[in-house]
């Protein structure tokens, strides 16, 4: 059922067509863009927000399934009751605990940790002075860059309506950006020891999955565009501290597109996993 | 310091934040000592070792790119908690669409350092802990690519990759080695966690790519 779980990394590929896949409020909405290079982003927080929207919806109400960062939109009030009270088993570990306030600001993450899985899987800050209002949470996400430069595309649009009333207009219009096409890659690490202290276990590992393969399945919108999750890689250590480096195991998975034509499908690109002569005790798993 | 390592560290973007910046996020110019200990200490530490950084390598050109995103407002109070915990009917969540703030982040691009350190024993330190036990534990994590967590440059989100450089290895070339003396001005040296919290500085110079970090946790300011 639910154990620990061993150190991990993963590279997730999703793509996104005629669409936005993450606004920048600095430039008017556009896609994020790299300045330098012109490849496009999408940032961690973009990514943690729809696993949250994905739980949400998926496991409304159920217990120890809450969602401590929410959009709001998505419950109503009776269903978030369904908190859980202490466990048994960590009356020992708090009477190891000492001075008096250390061990309640202990109890406070403990249960915080066991109601929200988002503070489970990310972690959260709460406003205590001790150190240990702070839980780190085991999985760490990192900025999403396209494998190619993007090219962003304009598009003005029309509305057979306006919005205020006795104008002398009767069409108002706006702008869309998207994107053609871009396939981007991101690269996540999941912490053994962490998850032991917020206990994130495999079934929450299971759920997190589950999340990342059908984040763009529940977050269709006007602006988003078609976008899907393309495949998940994970490589899965046997033991808590690791088995192998990160950059090295990352290394061995490589995305090219087919040169000369503007890439506008994921047929266009070639995914390789190098996955002979894997470090001993890693093991690599593909959905 | 017979027992002095090195690591090298690199990764995409970094954002080491000034604490007069903190709102809209302002990076140095490199990374502080306060947060290469603070990557040392997710490959091995106990109790027992405190890590002192003696000297940060910049190997690459200092360049900054900016990135706003939305963030939220308050952090969760412990008293909301707690009556929900006694079973109240308080709502425990933070509701992103009422407490959005957008805030800026200067951050650093395509950082790679190399920190030279070396550690002390505490007091906490038992029968069982010597210096060479520790000092062969962080060698074999950082030669086998074992961390406790994945070590980051200032913020989660900017994962550090590492590798060790065994002593008799050559030192990967900084761009500006030869280039004389560039004052980086006062930085955050680390903050003194005894003395509630107080933050200590330096005067950070860079010389060819190399930066002396003094040792402050002996007295000195």
């Amino acid at each position: 059922m639910s154990t620990p779980i061993n150190r991990h990394e993963f590279t997730i590929f999703f793509d996104v067509k005629n669409g936005n896949p993450n606004g920048d409020p600095d430039a008017g909405n556009m896609p994020r863009i790299d300045p330098e290079t012109g490849h496009g982003i999408v940032t961690d927080v973009c990514l943690k927000r729809k696993i949250r929207n994905y739980v949400e919806v998926t496991r409304n109400g159920q217990e120890g399934h809450n969602i401590y960062v929410s959009e709001g939109a998505v419950l109503n009030e009776q269903h978030r009751q369904a908190y859980r009270a202490l466990r048994e088993e960590d009356t020992d570990k708090l009477k190891e605990l000492k001075p008096a306030d250390k061990a309640e600001s202990y109890k406070l993450t403990r249960w915080m940790c066991d109601n929200f899985f988002d503070v489970r899987t990310f972690g959260a800050v709460m406003t205590t002075k001790i150190n240990c209002g702070q839980v780190r949470g085991p999985v760490q996400f990192t900025f999403a860059r396209s494998i190619d430069p993007v090219f962003s595309q304009e598009l003005t649009i029309t509305r057979q309506a306006v919005t205020q009333e006795g104008a002398d207009k009767d069409r108002e219009m706006g702008r869309k950006h998207i994107i053609p096409y871009g396939l981007y890659r991101m690269d996540g690490y999941i912490s053994g020891h962490l998850a032991q202290q917020t206990n994130f276990t495999s079934e929450d590992l299971e759920l997190l999955w589950a999340a990342i393969e059908n984040m763009f399945e529940y977050d269709r919108s006007a602006s988003r565009g078609q976008m899907a999750l393309r495949k998940l890689i994970i490589f899965e250590h046997s033991s808590v501290l690791g088995n192998a480096p990160a950059h090295k195991l990352f290394e061995r998975i490589h995305a090219e597109s087919v040169p000369g034509v503007p890439a506008r499908d994921y047929k266009d690109y070639h995914i390789t996993i190098d996955n002979a002569d894997l470090p001993e005790g890693v093991s690599l798993i593909e959905k | 310091m017979g027992y002095g390592i090195k690591l090298h560290v690199w990764g995409d973007y970094a954002c080491f934040t000034r604490p007069e910046m903190k709102a809209e996020r302002v990076s140095y110019d490199v990374i502080t000592p306060s947060a290469a200990r603070g990557i040392l200490e997710s490959l091995h530490w106990k109790p027992a070792i405190r890590w002192v950084i003696d000297r940060i390598h910049v190997l690459n050109e200092i360049k900054f790119e900016s990135i706003r995103r939305n963030e939220t407002e308050s952090k969760l109070s412990a008293a909301t908690v707690k009556s929900a915990m006694n079973g109240k009917t308080s709502n425990v969540r933070q509701i992103v669409t009422e407490e959005r703030q957008q805030r800026m982040t200067l951050m650093l691009k395509q950082v790679g350092y190399i920190i030279e350190a070396h550690f002390e024993m505490t007091s906490e330190a038992g029968a069982t802990d010597s210096p060479e036990k520790h000092y062969n534990i962080f060698l074999r994590r950082a030669r086998l690519g074992q961390m406790f967590q994945q070590p980051y440059f200032g913020c989660r989100e900017f994962p550090a990759n590492f590798q060790l450089i065994e002593s008799e290895q050559p030192l990967p070339p900084s761009d500006y080695a030869g280039t004389g003396e560039r004052d980086l001005q006062w930085m955050l040296w680390d903050l003194d966690y005894k003395a509630n919290m107080e933050a200590k500085f330096f005067r950070a110079v860079m010389k060819d790519g190399v930066i002396e970090v003094p040792n402050l946790s002996k007295g000195g300011k």
